[in-house]
């Protein structure tokens, strides 16, 4: 019999779940090396030769090159552990938030100010709030280039 | 006899204890947030607790995916402020009450609950930033916290987490525990995390002002009720990150009213929007003499 997911139907977003952790095992224990000063050097340094000390996926390899956060989580990866990859960059946890939905920095933060993203349409996917999949990206960053999910 | 005075609530957003750390707590920005919490710090230099039994979670700092226990309960002397990434908060180092984890491990383990027992653990920004909030930051020349802080952390990274009942049940549990220690001691006990907030996926964002007050709301006046609220529920309403909330229901069910005692009194009550990418709630709940 097969597992309870209610979850699976929310849109613009990935649970966390024993299945991800899984998948996400090595990608995740990677991050969790960058709270190592001298890791987080080794890996500034040479990331390709850093990435391929773990049992990555190829694919999880190229997410965190293409630091592609919604890439990440596909492949298992949680918020808080790729949070690492966001500190050895130098960014904030709203910049690392923003970056997922394709709005600029400023686009994200006057949303954030006026009050967040309401939950209006966004509760179920196939409801047309704008974080459903055919309002992806959200905002100017996301259409510089090709956007992801 | 020990015993519980106050429950305390409030979200731990990192991007607070980063404003109190770099002292841009007086920008615009921040202002408004840290005015919600004077009451707060005068509150509790009044109140003077002797334990803070503090209920936070670990956001992938003391525990990566090597171990993820549900509910882990701090029984050591001192515990250091972590690095997340950033370098260790300026903070003091926080002091356990070794005897009184330990008095609370056993009865509430004995009582059904399986924790785990936690000896080494740095604490990160779940734990150090309501310390910030509720008690303002220490003096150099007096550079501590001003009471015993006994770490709870629960797993609300990797589902399933607790349900909002069990975390209800287990407050039960912890306010015999604590009351049937022997020392003269006050103790409050603080639930911490979200409130409404989403840090993940095209969704990130998410703000639900309306659930969130309808949550404190029903928080103070029927907790037995809200804790059957489902995790689902806390996902769709109050965004992924939301379902921190569900540690609120830790403190509020070891409230007297809970074991039948006369309701609480609502001290303080403050909430505000935004934090960051986080909705911040905050209450105060006093029990009543009987």
């Amino acid at each position: 019999m097969s597992l309870d997911k209610p979850y699976l139907d929310v849109p613009g977003t990935i649970i966390f779940d024993a299945e991800q952790s899984r998948k996400g095992y090595w990608l995740n224990q990677f991050c969790m090396s960058l709270m190592k000063a001298e890791n987080r050097e080794r890996f500034k340094a040479d990331e390709r030769a850093y990435l391929d000390e773990w049992a990555m996926t190829e694919e999880q390899k190229q997410a965190v090159l293409a630091r592609d956060l919604n890439w990440c989580m596909r492949t298992g990866g949680n918020i808080y552990f790729l949070a690492k990859i966001g500190a050895t960059d130098g960014k904030s946890f709203q910049q690392m938030a923003g970056s997922m939905t394709g709005m600029t920095e400023e686009e994200y933060r006057n949303m954030m100010v006026s009050g967040g993203r309401s939950p209006e349409g966004n509760r179920f996917l196939g409801e047309d709030g704008d974080a459903q999949p055919h309002h992806q990206p959200q905002g100017k960053a996301g259409r510089k280039t090709t956007g992801s999910n | 006899m020990a015993k519980i005075t106050a429950s305390v609530y409030t979200s731990h957003v990192p991007a607070i204890g980063a404003a109190i750390d770099l002292g841009k707590t007086q920008e615009p920005y921040w202002q408004p947030l840290f005015a919600g919490y004077d009451f707060s710090k005068e509150w509790e230099r009044a109140q003077k607790p002797d334990v803070v039994f503090l209920v936070f979670n670990d956001h992938a700092t003391a525990f990566s995916l090597d171990m993820i226990p549900t509910f882990a309960i701090g029984t050591a002397a001192e515990y250091q402020p972590a690095d997340e990434g950033w370098g260790p908060r300026p903070v003091p180092a926080v002091h356990g009450h070794p005897e009184l984890a330990a008095h609370i491990a056993q009865s509430v383990i004995q009582d059904d609950f399986d924790l785990t027992i936690v000896n080494k653990m740095d604490v990160d920004h779940g734990l150090t930033v309501p310390l910030s909030l509720m008690f303002g930051q220490p003096p150099q020349s007096d550079f501590r916290w001003p009471c015993k802080v006994i770490p709870f952390a629960v797993n609300v990274v990797q589902y399933p987490v607790p349900s909002g009942n069990r975390c209800f049940q287990l407050g039960k549990a912890i306010r015999r525990a604590i009351e049937s220690f022997d020392e003269d001691l006050n103790v409050q006990i603080w639930g911490t995390g979200g409130m409404s907030h989403q840090l993940q996926g095209p969704r990130a964002g998410l703000i639900n002002k309306d659930w969130d007050n309808r949550f404190l709301d029903r928080l103070i006046a029927e907790p037995a009720e809200l804790a059957k609220v489902p995790h689902i529920e806390y996902v769709r309403e109050a965004g992924s990150e939301g379902i921190e909330l569900v540690m609120w229901l830790i403190a509020r069910g070891a409230m007297a009213d809970v074991a039948g005692g006369p309701a609480p009194k609502v001290v303080y009550r403050f909430f505000h929007v935004p934090a960051s990418n986080t909705a911040v709630g905050h209450l105060i709940l006093e029990n009543q003499p009987v």
